[in-house]
């Protein structure tokens, strides 16, 4: 009975599937300098980027492909993707961002009309490999905050950029993260000054819209000695039958007594029930508590993508620094996730929370892996750990593997981890009373998730919970 | 109130029910006491649809309408309301979460006005004070951990909550302790307006003094073999149900 309810509900259509039809400027795919200086010339880049970029190339070219996780995909050819991919008129202003642009934003509910905009989030968009359109930049810089694309900051503050880029992420980090240092193409860049308190939620939305292209976005946010931002992540794909590579690189730094909320909800499409098309995002998302007292919040919602592969970590390097790791991960049809954190503890006392839900259905494969690593230093570190999957019918699966390094005696480090099932008989004491059957296993899901819902920010809280719906149950709205 | 007619049902390949003929009248407090294994509760399982019993003959009539062919939701929603044996747990769901989506649910089946949060709570809250439940449970998760007694007094809530108009009780009464007996009685009791039907299984006299039936039906190996009133289950007390099936 609970397999046939979700069955139904999964019979859905992926509803941001759509594909926008805009006059591209793209280059053609294959890898090589000549791409990178391509990539670096239409961004007028300075001469120092397109040599990192080099760089980062030369040591991916001598790089493998990782294989380690329980993943299973057919190989990528790195040389038949399209490495930058953008619409052709680059906009000034909104007047100017291509009308078939702006209707496919209002089609997945963001609206980049300032007048129309929800107040109170600031947004940034990037279609394929550019930022169309970044709103409330000028209000954000009376308080002396900057909120642009990584492009922008790239020639406007390329100090900041200089200092921090790679710096939490070296480019050769992995194979993955030296690829994107290579070819990124656009991403939003975050600088929160001392003492400043970010006004309000500040919110990037990722779309691919072009037919074989990756994205390679890359986000910096660094938060100034006693500041605090929180800043959401979005992301959809149009419904192709071919896969298509995210391989975006996130890096955070957080001063002494600052505070970073980094919330993520993930919709890329999912692929179809023969788990043919959809996005494979290899994603390396990292912070550094570089201060005392610093505070990074990893919040993410995983419904979509074909195979997720990230780890979202935390460094806790200044002395009582925390790091916090919320997550729901939802795989479905032939969705595969292998995803978790890593909290490493460098400084005294430093404390780490890990709040893990990962909910399997129909043939969906759910990993959770995580590592906690208690340097010698890290006297008094704490971490508690919480791994909880929920199955829904029998043909999924839910794994968990939980790493612990401790080289320090003071250090506690807790794991608790459960498996449960929705069964037939919690779905017929429901419809006793009155609940049917999908709004039913909605319900079981949505208790199951709302430790991490609670994480959320209000506005992303409703859309995950919508996602949710669509994803697993009827449709709503 | 309903009709059960020739009611035939099985569970897997083994016939439970053979030929069951029940009158349940408007307004009336019936009894149903039987030998374990005789099918009681597969009788309510049929009643309310549960995925466990397949019907193979016999209707159940309730309010002109056939609940054989019904979904289960719906025929919660038209009124019937059993109080499971063993409720389930459902960890993570709310209590008072789940009991207003009930509600809600069947206020928006019957073209009412729904009950907001707020005024959900305050209701919740007075009933649960009424069943000497402790406060916290609003806000637990359904059943999730609760004792025999507390998952019995969470039945009875939903039932004064949702108000149903046909209640079957399942051994409401087994394993409850003096007080908690006495409390759910009370709960039974305050559910009779003459109007509401309510047919409860039970083994034991004790809730019978609270409750004071109308009729009492005596079930043994998938069928009603006798009808009487309160003066059967003295003979059974006595006698046991040897007495009465050799009849």
């Amino acid at each position: 009975m609970a397999e046939e309810a979700v069955e139904k509900i999964l019979a859905q259509e992926y509803q941001l599937g759509f594909t926008t039809d805009v006059h591209e400027d793209r280059v053609e795919p294959g890898l090589s300098v000549a791409v990178l200086e391509f990539i670096s010339a239409k961004k007028n880049e300075p001469q120092w980027m397109l040599d990192l970029r080099i760089k980062a190339l030369q040591k991916w070219e001598k790089m493998q492909e990782p294989h380690w996780s329980q993943l299973e995909y057919e190989p990528i050819d790195y040389q038949s993707i399209s490495y930058f991919a953008a619409p052709k008129k680059a906009p000034n202003s909104l007047d100017e961002v291509d009308e078939n642009i702006l209707e496919a934003y209002e089609k997945l509910g963001i609206p980049l009309d300032e007048q129309k905009m929800l107040q109170g989030i600031a947004v940034d968009a990037v279609f394929d490999s550019v930022s169309v359109k970044t709103t409330y930049t000028e209000a954000l810089k009376e308080k002396g905050i900057i909120f642009c694309s990584i492009s922008e900051a790239i020639v406007e503050y390329p100090e900041l950029v200089q200092e921090y880029m790679y710096s939490v992420v070296p480019m050769s980090d992995n194979y993955f993260a030296a690829l994107n240092a290579a070819v990124f193409t656009d991403g939003t860049f975050v600088y929160i000054p001392k003492g400043v308190r970010c006004p309000m939620e500040l919110s990037t939305y990722f779309r691919i819209n072009a037919q074989n292209t990756g994205q390679f976005e890359r986000t910096l946010i660094i938060a100034d000695e006693g500041s605090y931002v929180s800043y959401n992540e979005g992301c959809s794909a149009p419904q192709r039958d071919e896969n298509q590579l995210h391989a975006a690189v996130v890096e955070l730094i957080a001063k002494k007594d600052a505070e970073i909320k980094y919330s993520t909800i993930q919709n890329w499409y999912p692929g179809d029930e023969n788990g043919k098309g959809g996005i494979y995002n290899f994603v390396t998302k990292r912070g550094i508590c570089e201060g005392e007292n610093a505070k990074i919040s990893w919040t993410q919602v995983e419904t979509g993508s074909s195979i997720t592969w990230k780890y979202p970590s935390c460094i806790l390097k200044g002395d009582n620094s925390v790091g916090e790791f919320y997550s729901v991960a939802i795989t479905s049809k032939g969705q595969q996730a292998d995803t978790g954190t890593k909290m490493i503890h460098l400084g005294k006392n430093t404390r780490s929370t890990i709040v893990s839900k990962g909910i399997s259905a129909m043939q969906g494969q759910n990993s959770y892996r995580g590592l906690v690593k208690v340097a010698p230093k890290a006297s008094g570190a704490r971490n508690f750990s919480q791994c909880d999957s929920l199955l829904i019918g029998s043909t999924c699966g839910a794994h968990t593997f939980p790493y612990l390094e401790s080289q320090n005696a003071t250090a506690q480090i807790e794991h608790e981890a459960t498996t449960s099932k929705i069964s037939d008989e919690q779905l017929m004491y429901l419809r006793q009373r009155c609940i049917g059957e999908e709004d039913g296993v909605s319900m079981i899901v949505h208790g199951f998730c709302k430790e991490v819902f609670a994480q959320l920010p209000m506005e992303f809280a409703v859309e995950a919970k919508e996602l949710l719906n669509l994803t697993l149950e009827g449709s709503v709205g | 109130m309903m009709q059960i007619k020739n009611l035939h049902a099985k569970i897997g390949e083994k016939e439970i029910l053979k030929g069951v003929n029940l009158a349940l009248e408007k307004g009336k407090v019936h009894v149903l006491m039987g030998t374990n294994g005789s099918g009681k509760s597969t009788l309510t399982k049929a009643i309310v649809g549960h995925y466990d019993v397949s019907v193979t003959a016999g209707t159940i009539e309730y309010k002109g309408k056939n609940l054989v062919d019904m979904p289960a939701e719906e025929r919660a929603l038209e009124g019937v309301f059993l109080s499971f044996q063993n409720p389930i747990e459902i960890p993570g769901v709310n209590n008072a979460y789940f009991l207003r989506a009930a509600l809600n649910a069947k206020e928006k089946y019957r073209g009412e006005k729904e009950t907001n949060a707020a005024e959900f709570l305050k209701l919740m809250r007075a009933h649960a004070q009424k069943l000497g439940m402790n406060p916290d449970m609003i806000s637990r998760g359904l059943n999730d951990g609760f004792s025999g007694g507390e998952k019995k007094r969470n039945e009875i809530l939903q039932m004064e909550i949702l108000q149903p108009d046909m209640i079957l009780l399942d051994e409401i009464d087994s394993g409850l302790d003096i007080d908690a007996l006495k409390a759910v009685s009370q709960g039974i009791n305050r559910m009779k307006d003459g109007e509401r039907t309510f047919l409860v299984i039970t083994h034991y006299k004790r809730i019978l003094d609270y409750i004071h039936p109308d009729y009492v039906h005596i079930f043994q190996d998938g069928q009603v073999i006798k009808n009487g009133g309160p003066e059967l289950v003295d003979v059974l007390e006595s006698e046991g149900y040897q007495a009465i099936v050799k009849d």
